[in-house]
């Protein structure tokens, strides 16, 4: 086989499983509170901007860093959850997706004003590892086994705590759980929380491969919306293996064309899995 | 439009306003938020029967970069130019909408599937650098002023009027299709649509109408406004950020009436250049912020925007 394929494979794999952290978080969120966060890459890129401020400007140990990112971006989902899902709650769907694709432009703005259009760069960049004929980036395969990690504690959190249960339990039938004692409220207000607490892990493995800037999120946000949808809403592992798929279209795609037709095929994939599996993937 | 009257005189008004000799920039500011009002009007014939696009860039910029296009490498006039964009994004629109209405892809889904049709448009003109210079972006060619109709290149005044003219044409649509059977079979569908049809409502072929419709008028604007600049590029003509924008005029005016979206843009438009005048080029994210908290401002309390605070008012 070319080991030039073989990298692209690779790397098609890798970047999956970066897509597939934010692209959880959307999921949990569109699942539970059926809200769609169209401000959710937003999320991830002021997450980028307090592990770079912390990193380059405060002169925080990297490491610290990123474990402060988590409950800033945490933070930020609960607020979002809290003064402007909530009071929409009832409201229909349109105004939802609106109401948050305004906070997008209000998130885009404030690190405009605050940090202004320069591309900021952490500036750390681990030796590639070579494997065979293979060169993969150090940074990559960090950022891979640290999704794959955030993804397994999220699974461990739905699957065996009694939170995640309820979880699970909203996200099926919201209108039975709160007759069985569960607060739906509390329940959006955490499945919110660790929305954001994954969009903020997400940005501490974002901002080590990408250049952090005010329109970073436009970059990512639409392929996370596609992936968290065709994965199926509530099914992680549908989600897993449709950002696998996307990482190894983009890649292969851009191997053998540009970049460009390689997100446009990505894309375009989408569109035609709306049409073939509306409920996603795998869908039952 | 419901008093032709008063229509008329101000629509008269406004037609003279260029024998006056104001400054340029008074004109720039009319043209720009009329160019914007037609892009949202059309926007929202789709968004007030719950048909949310986020893919209206993509319309907006087939029609610009068709139109351009034409023009730059075949010398194809943009008074042809502007149709066959018209045309292009027409059928983009179609074979984009016919599926997702067929097979019933609506709400959140409908939105996330043109989202990705706007990021496919924008990434088609990027990769195509040859003819359309990337996202470096291009000009229309320019030629000498005293042959600048065929090329419709004219000088503020004449830009005004036509569009003014097509601003118009945008209202007339709007109102014919209000007074239509269409328009109500669309409240049906968009209130329920099982039950919609269950009545013998042709689901698909009345979103599609709707849909034929609102993508011509925002393909009409792309072109007006790709030629009125006289520079397009991916980003500012196609894409996310242009579709927000369409979207935000005419949440903020108000998507169902039929001034909603022009008071949307003039709003738009007036608050970004008085942000500009205040703050200077200095604060370039303050535009952005405060649209954004505008707009999760009328999301919460005022969800028919100032249109539709303004009918409850005189009612």
């Amino acid at each position: 086989m070319d080991p030039f394929l073989l990298e692209a494979l690779l790397n098609g794999v890798l970047l999956g499983g970066v897509f597939a952290l934010p692209a959880l978080g959307l999921n949990l969120v569109f699942g539970v509170v059926d809200v769609v966060w169209l401000c959710y890459a937003e999320l991830v890129m002021i997450g980028m901007y307090a592990v770079w401020f912390l990193y380059t400007q405060a002169g925080w140990p990297l490491a610290l860093a990123c474990a402060a990112c988590l409950p800033i971006v945490a933070g930020l989902g609960l607020a979002l959850h809290w003064l402007v899902v909530r009071p929409l709650l009832t409201a229909p769907p349109i105004n939802q997706v609106l109401a948050t694709g305004g906070v997008l432009f209000v998130l885009q703005g404030a690190a405009t004003l605050v940090f202004k259009t320069d591309f900021r760069s952490l500036g750390v960049d681990m030796p590639p590892m070579e494997l065979g004929d293979v060169f993969i980036s150090g940074t990559k395969l960090i950022a891979f086994c640290a999704a794959l990690v955030g993804a397994a504690c999220l699974w461990a959190f739905l699957k065996f705590t009694y939170v995640g249960t309820a979880i699970r339990a909203i996200a099926r039938d919201r209108e039975v759980m709160p007759l069985m004692g569960v607060d739906p409220k509390r329940i959006y207000l955490i499945a919110s929380g660790v929305g954001g607490t994954l969009a903020g892990l997400a940005a501490c493995l974002l901002v080590v491969q990408l250049d952090v800037h005010p329109f970073v999120g436009l970059s990512f946000g639409p392929i996370t919306f596609m992936i968290c949808v065709m994965g199926g809403l509530g099914n992680m592992l549908g989600g897993f293996i449709a950002a696998f798929m996307m990482g190894l279209i983009i890649s292969i795609g851009g191997f053998y064309g540009s970049t460009e037709l390689s997100y446009v095929i990505a894309f375009g994939f989408f569109i035609l899995m709306m049409f073939i599996r509306p409920q996603g993937l795998f869908a039952r | 439009m419901s008093r032709p009257l008063p229509f008329a005189i101000a629509l008269a008004a406004l037609a003279t306003i260029p024998l006056f000799g104001p400054p340029d920039y008074v004109l720039h500011l009319l043209i720009t938020a009329t160019l914007t009002a037609i892009a949202g009007t059309g926007w929202a014939m789709m968004g007030r029967f719950g048909l949310v696009s986020f893919g209206h860039g993509a319309f907006f910029g087939a029609g610009a970069y068709t139109m351009a296009l034409l023009w730059n490498h075949l010398g194809v006039s943009p008074w042809l130019g502007i149709p066959a964009g018209i045309i292009v994004a027409v059928l983009a629109g179609v074979m984009l909408g016919w599926p997702c209405f067929r097979l019933r892809v609506v709400g959140h889904y409908f939105a996330l599937v043109t989202l990705a049709a706007g990021e496919i448009v924008r990434l088609l003109v990027t990769a195509m650098r040859e003819e359309t210079g990337g996202s470096l972006g291009m000009t229309p060619n320019r030629v000498p002023l005293d042959h600048g109709f065929w090329a419709m290149q004219f000088s503020k005044a004449g830009f005004w009027w036509l569009v003014l003219g097509c601003w118009v044409l945008a209202l007339a649509v709007w109102w014919l299709l209000d007074r239509s059977m269409s328009s109500k079979a669309l409240a049906a569908i968009a209130e329920d649509e099982d039950a919609a049809a269950s009545i013998g409502i042709r689901v698909t072929r009345e979103k599609l109408k709707v849909t034929v419709l609102s993508v011509a008028l925002a393909a009409l604007a792309g072109a007006l406004t790709a030629q009125y600049r006289m520079y397009l590029s991916p980003e500012s003509v196609s894409g996310l950020g242009i579709s927000l924008q369409i979207v935000f005029g005419a949440i903020a005016g108000g998507m169902y009436a039929p001034l909603g979206p022009t008071i949307g843009a003039v709003l738009t438009i007036g608050l970004d250049e008085s942000l500009r005048v205040f703050f200077g080029t200095e604060l370039t994210g303050a535009a952005p912020f405060f649209y954004g908290i505008l707009l999760v401002m009328f999301m919460l309390f005022l969800p028919r925007g100032i249109a539709g605070l303004l009918e409850r008012k005189l009612r």
